[in-house]
């Protein structure tokens, strides 16, 4: 089956088979491996991309169903080569060791600060509590997302 | 990697069509919403269908909460994250909210939904728990028209329910009446996790404060959602107090059939069910008294 979807604002169409989830779409026929495979049971949360501006797990989403709708992936995060200021945020503040489940953090992050510019630690650890840092590096996490939210507005990523 | 068997996918935009597509395919086709629990079990090759219809384009159709004189209707394709947000909602139902907070995680809320959650049919999912304490009844469109069964109807037992092959779960109604409570309280090993035991509370008080009737619905101690009309037989025309809290908690843990797993023996199970009755009519008696639904 053909499907078209936009991806970080450029339009691809692909022929593919009904069952190819999202994650693998994006990393296997699109080369974009800035979002990770992981658990694949969606408990690990690594796979987070958006679906039209919502944070879903791409290993439960058929990429057939992403067809007419809008993707954004941790690719699409910065802009003209300026990061995110939740990217900077994990720079500064030490947000990733191994960096495995970093995009699915980054593009959870950018979602909360979207709705919720001044986020408490606690809503911090509430919107990340459907992922898994297997390096246990949490307070540093939730610590580069507050940076983010300190430091700067949100930016306009559309 | 984990992935379905083959299959072809097919999109309905309309309530119609996907009827008229599911009675084209009959049993060998599957209607998928959210997808959080039917890809699942097809990456594990426990459900195997030739064709797939999604129907996430029906969310302008059925995604919606009507709160209306005496009854709530909610659309089946309502997600769990506007279950969540819908302070309209929480104020007739607070158990929505009580429960929403700890189905699964955030990310995985922006997808599942009310009908996908029922139709899955798995005896320790929570909204299950919560339209059996609420008296829902679940209102099914086929190709003969549409028909409306009660929560007790719908599940037929794991994984199976009402919806025959060729129909679908278009909207959950909820009855509204005066002077109303309702909590859920959940036990899990982890955030996010399935139950190892839930409950749900409703309760009606009369003008006297006393429990004009009330209702209990428990998620994952047996094989089906469990409601127990003998809690609400005892709790009719009394005085609510710690003593008949205790009451209702002793008849919820014989009354349930618990089965020992990972998740804790089935005495521990029993326990809970016990201690999650108390403290849930405890709070929904609470908020009744206030007012607060």
């Amino acid at each position: 089956m053909q499907v078209t979807m936009i991806v970080n604002g450029d339009e691809v169409t692909r022929e593919i088979e009904g069952r190819l989830l999202l994650v693998h779409f994006l990393r296997d026929v699109l080369s974009l491996t800035g979002t990770h495979w992981g658990c694949d049971t969606s408990n690990c949360g690594t796979c987070v991309v958006w679906l039209d501006g919502e944070p879903v797990k791409s290993c439960t989403v058929l990429a057939a169903m992403a067809g007419g709708h809008e993707v954004r992936t941790v690719e699409g995060l910065a802009v003209d080569g300026k990061l995110d200021p939740v990217q900077e945020g994990f720079i500064q503040c030490h947000g990733l060791q191994c960096g495995f489940c970093t995009p699915g953090m980054l593009m959870t992050a950018r979602a909360l600060l979207d709705r919720n510019p001044d986020p408490s630690e606690g809503e911090i650890r509430e919107a990340i509590s459907g992922q898994i840092c297997r390096c246990t590096g949490y307070a540093t996490i939730v610590r580069s997302v507050r940076w983010a939210a300190v430091n700067a507005a949100p930016e306009v990523t559309s | 990697m984990q992935v379905p068997a083959p299959f072809e996918y097919a999109r309905a935009t309309t309530v119609d069509e996907a009827v008229a597509l599911m009675g084209r395919f009959g049993d060998t086709a599957r209607l998928i919403a959210g997808g959080h629990s039917l890809l699942p079990m097809m990456k594990l090759r426990l459900a195997n269908f030739d064709y797939l219809i999604d129907i996430n384009d029906l969310h302008g159709e059925l995604g919606f909460i009507a709160v209306e004189p005496g009854v709530v209707r909610i659309g089946a394709l309502t997600r769990h994250r506007e279950l969540l947000d819908s302070a309209e909602l929480a104020g007739v139902f607070p158990i929505f909210r009580d429960a929403e907070r700890v189905i699964a995680d955030p990310v995985v809320r922006n997808r599942g939904t009310l009908g996908g959650s029922l139709c899955q049919a798995d005896p320790s999912e929570d909204l299950s728990a919560v339209c059996t304490t609420l008296d829902a009844s679940c209102v099914i469109r086929g190709p003969l028209g549409t028909r409306t069964v009660s929560m007790a109807e719908f599940h037929r037992g794991p994984y199976e329910t009402a919806v025959a092959d060729g129909e679908i779960l278009t909207e959950v109604r909820f009855p509204v009446r005066e002077r109303g409570g309702s909590a859920y309280a959940k036990v899990e090993r982890r955030a996010g996790d399935w139950a190892v035991v839930s409950a749900g509370s409703a309760v009606w008080l009369d003008d006297g404060g006393r429990i004009a009737d009330a209702r209990v619905g428990l998620a994952a101690v047996g094989p089906n959602t469990t409601g127990i009309p003998e809690i609400s037989a005892t709790l009719r025309g009394e005085e609510p107090s710690e003593q008949v809290f205790t009451r209702a908690g002793e008849i919820a843990a014989r009354s349930c059939e618990p089965a020992t797993d990972q998740r804790g023996s089935a005495e521990y199970k029993r326990h809970l069910a016990a201690e999650l009755t108390v403290r849930t009519l405890r709070t929904a008696v609470a908020r009744a008294a206030r007012g607060e639904a």
